[in-house]
């Protein structure tokens, strides 16, 4: 049975504070902590680019925190996460520390790909994050390879395929859809509409709407508000159990924005200011929470205050770090080409 | 303390430009990711946004400043309870600072003093495929043979398939036509009904995909075979073998592995046209991070299958149609592994060396026992593998016949011919008594009449005479 559902901005947070997601004030200021970290982690990696320390291409996360901390929150530990170049977010909260990270930005010797991925190449394979990807839409095959392991190995996982807007176009993911779909296999599909696909909006690039183009093959499609993170937990957690009751997969569009420019040099002068504006007075994911955190929930605002607190110096411990680190060794570069053939069991 | 806001570099290669307006003025609260100033250079105008929190104390570059340079101070920002009198005696101390900390960057290294890299690893296969260590990996050719069958070659590499699928549950095959048709070159006969649908798996026709989802499945620690119909069909899925497979191991400092085989048809099976019969050699021999192997024989096929199979790293196994059914003397022996990265001396000789893979050993074979007959002792080398290529057999065997002959059925231009040529004027120039000869196929889509297509592919009569050229 195919089901495709639009639900705009449908679960919103008062109802989803009651339903089965429902959250601890702890898990709460945990969210909230996981997505300021990410901003700001992305501020100071935006000043360090404007500083010459982080160089070539830096794709920031700004404005797309909740999806990714409100996903995490809502899967099992043996699911494996998979994603493209916007992926400092999602290293972040798959534990890789700031430190790591930033060090790798910086291209040190201490970043977590030792200085040789760079801003788009970061792993963090013990935690089942595969990366960190540059080419627009390879990472949706290999994400459809992860789910065709887990039921290879019948772990009960679901691998979490993420795309961008743009991703979406490729004939690689229409043909993963395919294959995933005939072989039942367990992969949520996730895509990031941030609206541009770099410089061109969903509406001069994407015929349709995303999340139906899996209904040819079957595949049940969801668009949800990536703004405010408990519709979208709710929405993601419902998508999940449909995945690892055994049914095949599902596509999961999460209406959000970006709201620096696709990389470091672009000037966005394929948006309005206004547009921008507006998103970040009236639908910022974190200010808007904050606000739940603080109105609804009545957490105490020296809690929150706290946290950041705690955040700015986990970002600046970070920065400091980065440049403290040395460069690579020259060694470095002959490493890591090929694995010895002794490795093999 | 103070923060310095810095001007900003909008590009890696901005150096200067122009502050053109501050949004944000003296005495104003800034929360982080506000929209403080705005900065023009040539190519576009850019806003600048606040990192930190606090009250913007001091505008240090006036808007309307030109060429002001990268990381010149342009405002100092007062965090909580700091004022601009409480700050004024520490702005030099915090400048100098910060200024020695974004100096820590490596600098342009002078024309006159060229650095010196040299390899530093213990990894040989590292050192071998760049050429730092030349000696191949041990193998006893004779020993290892033991006792044989007679098997084709599809037999061969069916044979190598399944003993390391029985060996090996992390082990599978995917491709088109594998299963239900048992393969379509019957080289997975028989593998369905021993091994069933979850081992060997019917794929669609998406080379793209079904490449990226074999990628996949190996980083999460499965061994994927990939079967591609014909090898001109990876090339849709070429970004995946070398964007994907070759290059993460890299990228992610030797956290993500990929061991994953890919192999199918390549090179003309005759009278398919240009787009069916292109070999690949070159083309996957030319990527770091990926092993390419050839076989010709039906122990080539078999010991290079398993070989392919237990490496930890990306494989490609390029197959010949025209020796599928070819038959060999296989090893019976599930032990039988021949190590990548070391050819083998099929003919021995004095006077010339013949250098090929694939089918065009045979046709070097055949060329050899002719040139024998007018008096010239041709030795025959099988490459074997493309990549890591073994030198050291190339280079001891010139050493003694001192003239060298490539084959190939690729094309010529930045061909594997090309690499041994130059390998060869590295490592034994001195011993050349003739330059060194390259047969390939002609410089054009293959075509399909039988009497052009024989004319493109090389044949004995063209090793024969490039041979007697170097005499």
């Amino acid at each position: 049975m195919t089901k495709i559902k639009k639900v705009k901005k449908v679960a919103k947070s008062d109802t989803a504070l009651d339903s089965e997601t429902k959250l601890s004030s702890a898990e709460a200021k945990k969210l909230y902590r996981e997505m300021l970290l990410i901003r700001r982690f992305e501020e100071k990696a935006g000043q360090l680019y404007g500083m010459g320390l982080i160089g070539g291409f830096c794709h920031l996360y700004i404005g797309q925190e909740a999806i990714v901390a409100g996903l995490k929150s809502v899967h099992e530990p043996q699911d494996t996460v998979i994603t493209a170049y916007r992926n400092h977010g999602h290293v972040l909260l798959y534990g890789v520390s700031a430190r790591a990270a930033m060090a790798e930005l910086t291209g040190r010797s201490t970043g977590c790909s030792r200085g040789k991925g760079g801003s788009m190449h970061m792993f963090s394979v013990e935690n089942n994050f595969y990366g960190g990807h540059g080419i627009v839409g390879a990472q949706v095959s290999m994400g459809t390879g992860l789910a065709f392991a887990h039921k290879y190995k019948n772990d009960n996982g679901v691998c979490l395929s993420y795309m961008g807007d743009g991703a979406a176009d490729q004939g690689q993911v229409a043909e993963s859809y395919n294959m995933a779909a005939l072989w039942k296999l367990p992969v949520l599909y996730i895509i990031e509409n941030n609206q541009y696909s770099m410089g061109t909006s969903t509406k001069r690039h994407a015929a349709g709407d995303l999340y139906r183009r899996g209904e040819g093959f079957g595949i049940p499609g969801e668009q949800v508000d990536g703004m405010d993170i408990l519709a979208l937990r709710e929405t993601a957690k419902q998508a999940l159990d449909y995945v690892r009751s055994g049914e095949g997969p599902y596509i999961l569009e999460i209406m959000t924005y970006r709201y620096r420019g696709h990389s470091m040099s672009d000037p966005a002068k394929y948006r309005s200011k206004e547009e921008l504006a507006d998103i970040k007075d009236n639908r910022d994911p974190i200010k808007n929470f904050k606000a739940l955190l603080l109105n609804e929930m009545k957490i105490n605002e020296d809690e929150i205050k706290e946290i950041e607190k705690e955040v700015k110096e986990i970002v600046r411990d970070a920065a400091d770090f980065a440049q403290q680190s040395s460069l690579p060794d020259e060694s470095e570069l002959w490493t890591d080409i090929l694995l010895p053939v002794e490795s093999v069991a | 303390m103070p923060i310095e806001i810095l001007m900003p570099a909008l590009s890696p290669t901005m150096t200067e430009g122009t502050l053109s307006k501050w949004i944000k003025h003296e005495g104003d609260k800034i929360e982080s990711g506000e929209i403080i100033a705005e900065i023009e250079t040539d190519k576009a105008t850019m806003e600048v946004e606040a990192v930190d929190e606090g009250i913007l104390g001091i505008i240090m570059v006036e808007a309307g400043t030109e060429n002001v340079s990268v990381n010149t101070p342009i405002a100092i920002l007062l965090e909580d309870g700091e004022t601009l009198e409480s700050i004024e005696n520490s702005i030099e101390s915090a400048s100098s600072v910060n200024k020695e900390e974004t100096l820590d960057m490596p600098q342009e290294d002078s024309l006159s003093e060229p650095p010196v890299i040299k390899v530093q690893t213990k990894n040989r296969d590292i050192l071998y495929a760049q050429g730092i260590i030349i000696e191949p990996p041990s193998f006893d050719e004779f020993t290892s043979m033991g006792e044989t069958s007679s098997r084709t070659g599809r037999e061969a590499l069916r044979d190598g398939m399944s003993e390391e699928m029985r060996r090996d549950q992390d082990v599978f095959l995917l491709g088109e036509e594998v299963a239900e048709y048992d393969g379509a070159y019957k080289v997975s006969q028989g593998m369905l009904a021993e091994f069933g649908e979850k081992r060997i798996i019917d794929s669609p026709i998406t080379e793209h995909a079904f490449t990226g989802l074999g990628i996949g499945a190996a980083m999460s620690g499965l061994k994927p075979i990939i079967e591609f119909m014909s090898m001109d069909f990876a090339m849709q899925a070429i970004d995946q073998i070398i964007n994907s497979a070759a290059k993460t191991l890299y990228m992610a400092g030797g956290e993500l592995g990929c061991p994953i085989v890919f192999r199918g048809q390549n090179g003309a099976p005759g009278k398919v046209g240009a787009q069916h019969s292109q070999c690949y050699a070159s083309w996957y021999g030319h990527i770091p991070g990926l092993k390419v192997v050839a076989p010709w024989s039906g122990a080539d096929a078999k010991g290079l299958m398993k070989a392919a199979i237990r490496d930890p790293n990306p494989v490609l196994i390029l197959e010949h149609e025209l020796l599928y059914g070819q038959s060999f003397d296989v090893p019976i022996s599930e032990d039988y592994v021949v190590p990548i990265g070391r050819a083998k001396v099929e003919r021995t000789g004095s006077d010339v060396t013949i250098v090929a893979f694939s089918i065009m050993v045979d046709r070097a074979l055949a060329a050899a026992e002719q040139l024998a007959e007018q008096g010239i002792d041709a030795e025959v080398i099988n490459l074997r593998t493309i990549r890591p290529i073994d030198r050291w057999t190339i280079i001891e065997s010139v050493k003694k016949t001192n003239r060298i002959v490539s084959v190939e059925e690729g094309w010529p231009y930045a061909g594997i011919g090309s690499e041994i040529a130059a390998m060869v004027q590295e490592h034994a120039f001195d011993y050349l008594d003739a330059p060194v000869a390259r047969v390939c196929a002609k410089d054009v889509p293959l075509p399909y009449a039988t009497n052009l297509e024989t004319l493109c592919a090389p044949q004995p009569i063209d090793i024969i005479v490039k041979v007697k050229e170097l005499f």
